[in-house]
């Protein structure tokens, strides 16, 4: 990269990236410290985590303006290791899974994500909404009317603020307003402060502690894999949303990389493991920023506000918490997919669906993608193994002439080969498959199959039509043109 | 008289109808030219990256969105282009006609949510009161 880009990179924008930073360092504060009671870790966890992964991303992100640290999407494949192991097991986690995706990026996975299809990417979303949702509802246990009423104050202020003013993230004014409302009237609502620890000190280098050895590696492995998917799902497609809006381009293998950099540090400065940030990288783009100054402002401006404002922090009502978190639900599902959900093909919305019940049931976003993408893999073969074959008889000659049209492959060769009638009368056929691609052994033992078994009743067939690669593999693995050809046991 | 003429386009029966006010203006100055634009905001990029697999099919769903609004314009046989900004709709579109002296803005009464313009004011006033140039409104 030329210094001219980096100049650009960092400095072309210096107001608008400025001032949008400091926009979202007020707007990770509720989120940094929900997440990480999400996880259930001290909010001191999510914290150091948004500060780092934001001023590390700056640096070595491939999407200039994107912002990431501590998410939802993260801290809910998180939860199951801190309960068992310790949050020690989290930090070694979060460096592996850096590990992990610097190897996707040296690697330049990225140019598979094409192959996650867009239901399973709306499935992602919604059930990621829906978790974040779910999540809050312990909060409401054995709590007041009270309660209740904070978190619906909350609620309207998010939402009927930016009618008066954009000026400051009304997010972040439900939270002061609640807060300042909980403390003057002295009401025993639950606080930040009740869910953990809040040390006002700079993050400092440490290694985990764990023992290093295979038994550890097994502990963190599979939350570490299933970190590294979610994060680099999230984060592409964060970055694709960034490059749409700014309408310019960006390095999905380079942001692989500078997601995993910034996880190896977080996890050695005491961070749980995050990624780009939907709703954050908007809020940004729409305040104005463009370049890498914005992330870096919004995690030093962050890094400020805790130590600065941390005995207020403690005080926040977790009612705050839990409005602002709703809000975060609500924005981050895709209502859209609901608005077309009777335009779309009936096996799209099957995969959103499968790929949501799955992550609700789990709580592993990870294995509602996988079993999104499996199944729309069988879909696609299902669709595609519909096979057609016409048939028609040459009044002059007498001869049948089948047209064989589709993809022939191991999925559609029974159909293929039930649609020939090998016991007719005529004396000549001929297989037409100018239309049709023939894939695999299968096919080709297919062809086999109905050649010899024509043969046998004393009928000559005649292929024709196959395109080059057809023709070379039936060319190659075919045996009914071989000498002595006849069919094998089945 | 009005040679340059800029017409915001949201794909919505209003912006349709703004389109054939457009077409008859411009069709009363000669080497007239029309400029189509459409603004894709934030939800809209969120939703449309979300629902498409590649940029490819991100530009051609847009395309077909303004599809109609084109049609309109090309029957009348008017030089046209077409144009997509990124941003608030109401803004962009404010800045895009301030920069590039337009002589005329054509607009929409409404676009395609009412409950957007509840919440954030309906972009045909703003840009009524930030444009330079003069303003048509078509109801």
């Amino acid at each position: 990269m030329n210094l001219q880009t980096i100049k650009q990179e960092w400095f072309g924008n210096i107001r608008g990236d400025v001032l949008a930073g400091i926009v979202v360092a007020l707007a990770l504060i509720p989120e940094a410290i929900a997440f990480s009671i999400i996880a259930g870790v001290d909010p001191m966890v999510g914290l150091y985590a948004s500060f780092c992964i934001a001023v590390v991303i700056a640096f070595v992100g491939g999407r200039p303006a994107m912002i990431s640290g501590a998410t939802g999407a993260m801290a809910l494949l998180m939860i199951t290791l801190v309960a068992d192991h310790g949050v020690q097991y989290l930090f070694a986690a979060t460096i592996l899974t850096g590990i992990l995706q610097i190897i996707f990026g040296v690697f330049k996975l990225a140019r598979y994500m094409k192959f996650i299809p867009r239901s399973v990417m709306v499935g992602f979303v919604n059930a990621l909404a829906i978790l974040i949702f779910t999540a809050q509802l312990p909060n409401f246990v054995g709590e007041t009317w009270v309660m209740y009423a904070m978190v619906a104050g909350a609620i309207a202020i998010i939402y009927l603020l930016p009618r008066i003013t954009k000026a400051v993230p009304s997010p972040l004014v439900a939270i002061i307003v609640i807060t300042a409302f909980a403390v003057f009237t002295n009401s025993n609502v639950r606080t930040v402060g009740d869910m953990g620890e809040l040390p006002q000190a700079l993050p400092f280098f440490s290694i985990p502690m764990v023992p290093l050895n295979f038994e550890t590696l097994a502990i963190i492995f599979p939350t570490a894999l299933a970190l590294t998917i979610v994060g680099l799902l999230e984060s592409l497609l964060t970055a694709s949303i960034v490059d749409d809006m700014t309408d310019t381009d960006s390095d999905k293998n380079k942001e692989s990389r500078g997601q995993g950099i910034a996880n190896i540090i977080t996890g050695f400065f005491g961070g749980m493991a995050g990624c780009a940030m939907l709703g954050q990288a908007v809020i940004n783009v729409k305040s104005g920023a463009r370049g890498r100054l914005s992330s870096l402002v919004a995690g030093v401006f962050l890094l400020f506000l805790i130590l600065a404002l941390g005995n207020l922090v403690v005080q926040i009502p977790m009612a705050a918490l839990v409005g602002v978190m709703f809000v975060v639900a609500i924005g981050t599902f895709d209502w859209s997919s609901l608005k077309v959900l009777h335009k779309v093909p009936l096996t799209d919305t099957i995969v959103m669906v499968v790929t949501v019940v799955t992550v609700v049931v789990t709580h592993d976003l990870s294995k509602g993608v996988f079993a999104g993408v499996i199944l729309s893999a069988i879909f696609f073969v299902a669709k595609i193994s519909k096979v057609h074959v016409s048939s028609l008889t040459d009044t002059v000659t007498g001869k049948r002439i089948y047209r064989v049209r589709g993809q022939v492959f191991f999925a559609s060769v029974t159909d293929l080969i039930n649609s020939f009638d090998v016991k007719e009368n005529a004396r000549k056929v001929e297989i037409d498959f100018t239309q049709a691609h023939v894939w695999d052994d299968s096919a080709v033992a297919a062809i086999d199959k109905i050649v010899i078994k024509y043969r046998e009743n004393n009928t000559e067939v005649k292929i024709l039509g196959l395109n080059e690669p057809s023709s070379s593999l039936v060319k190659r693995l075919a045996i009914h043109d071989k000498p002595g050809a006849k069919l094998s046991g089945h | 008289m009005f040679k340059k003429i800029l017409l915001a386009s949201d794909g919505s029966a209003h912006a349709e109808r703004a389109a054939e006010k457009a077409s008859y203006i411009a069709s009363a100055t000669s080497n007239a030219i029309i400029e189509i634009v459409y603004v894709v905001d934030a939800n809209a990029s969120k939703t449309d990256v979300l629902h498409s697999a590649n940029s490819v099919i991100i530009d051609q769903n847009r395309k077909k969105r303004i599809e109609e609004t084109e049609k309109i314009v090309k029957s009348q046989h008017l030089e046209y282009k077409v144009t997509v900004l990124h941003g608030e709709a109401g803004p962009s579109i404010v800045e895009y006609a301030n920069d590039n002296e337009f002589d005329l803005v054509v607009i929409g009464s409404r676009g395609l949510n009412k409950l957007q313009e509840m919440v954030l004011g309906s972009v045909s006033h703003k840009v009524a009161k930030r444009v330079k140039c003069p303003v048509l409104i078509v109801k």
